[in-house]
């Protein structure tokens, strides 16, 4: 494998993309950067918040997994205190 | 963008496949606009997290019997003109790179998101294109 460009100093999860239930009770869809003192820093972030959209979670899981991540904001962190535990998008 | 030098063998490793680059507006909708066949698109990628999984996951699919007809690629975040015009042949995916288009007769009929590349072996990613190959290029 040639033209490798990896991210040295990161952890595991970086560049993966997950899904973290927050507190609030929205859900976070994007690619994990990094964890911190002030919350987990997620790229390319789709967001679902029962609150405004009309599907169910799970239908809007499935879509974001068929067509790809709708990207709503290109960063975000999501506050320590909002940021549950990260689970691995659509993985087997 | 990177520098050239740096992802000049990036886009080698996807062109000595026989993979065709398409580089322009009009390289784009030469290959894609008349929507006949089968036709695989690449969107190839620098970052290595994920793109150096699918390059030597697409060479490994590339190998099997059934495969498309026409065989593409466009460098995001490089051919930036180039790789837009690809996308906008994808209807309703999402951009993602590196990630994998299957059109036949000018729809998507499979796609291979960023987020089903990442993590995996190039092994598994191939599986994954050959399924799509045997179902839609046999």
């Amino acid at each position: 494998m040639s033209g490798h460009i990896f991210h040295p100093g990161h952890d595991e999860l970086h560049g993966v993309t997950v899904v973290i239930t927050g507190a609030s009770g929205r859900t976070y869809l994007g690619r994990w950067h990094e964890k911190g003192a002030r919350g987990v820093t997620m790229r390319d972030a789709a967001i679902y918040d029962p609150a405004t959209t009309a599907m169910t979670l799970e239908t809007w899981l499935a879509k974001q997994r068929k067509f790809g991540v709708a990207v709503m904001e290109k960063m975000i962190v999501i506050p320590a205190d909002e940021a549950g535990e990260p689970a691995i998008f659509d993985r087997d | 963008m990177y520098p050239e030098m740096m992802v000049k063998p990036m886009r080698e490793e996807v062109t000595r496949l026989g993979v065709e680059e398409l580089k322009s507006v009009s390289d784009v909708d030469a290959a894609l606009a008349e929507g006949k066949g089968t036709a695989l698109v690449f969107v190839n990628s620098v970052c290595g997290c994920a793109a150096g999984m699918a390059r030597p996951a697409l060479a490994k699919a590339l190998q099997h019997a059934n495969k498309p007809g026409k065989l593409y690629t466009v460098f995001a975040g490089q051919d930036l003109d180039a790789t837009a015009r690809a996308r906008s042949y994808f209807g309703e995916y999402q951009p993602s790179s590196p990630s994998v288009a299957l059109l036949k007769d000018g729809e998507v009929v499979a796609f291979v998101h960023r987020h089903q590349i990442e993590g995996r072996h190039p092994d598994a990613i191939a599986t994954a294109l050959t399924q799509a190959f045997d179902t839609y290029c046999a």
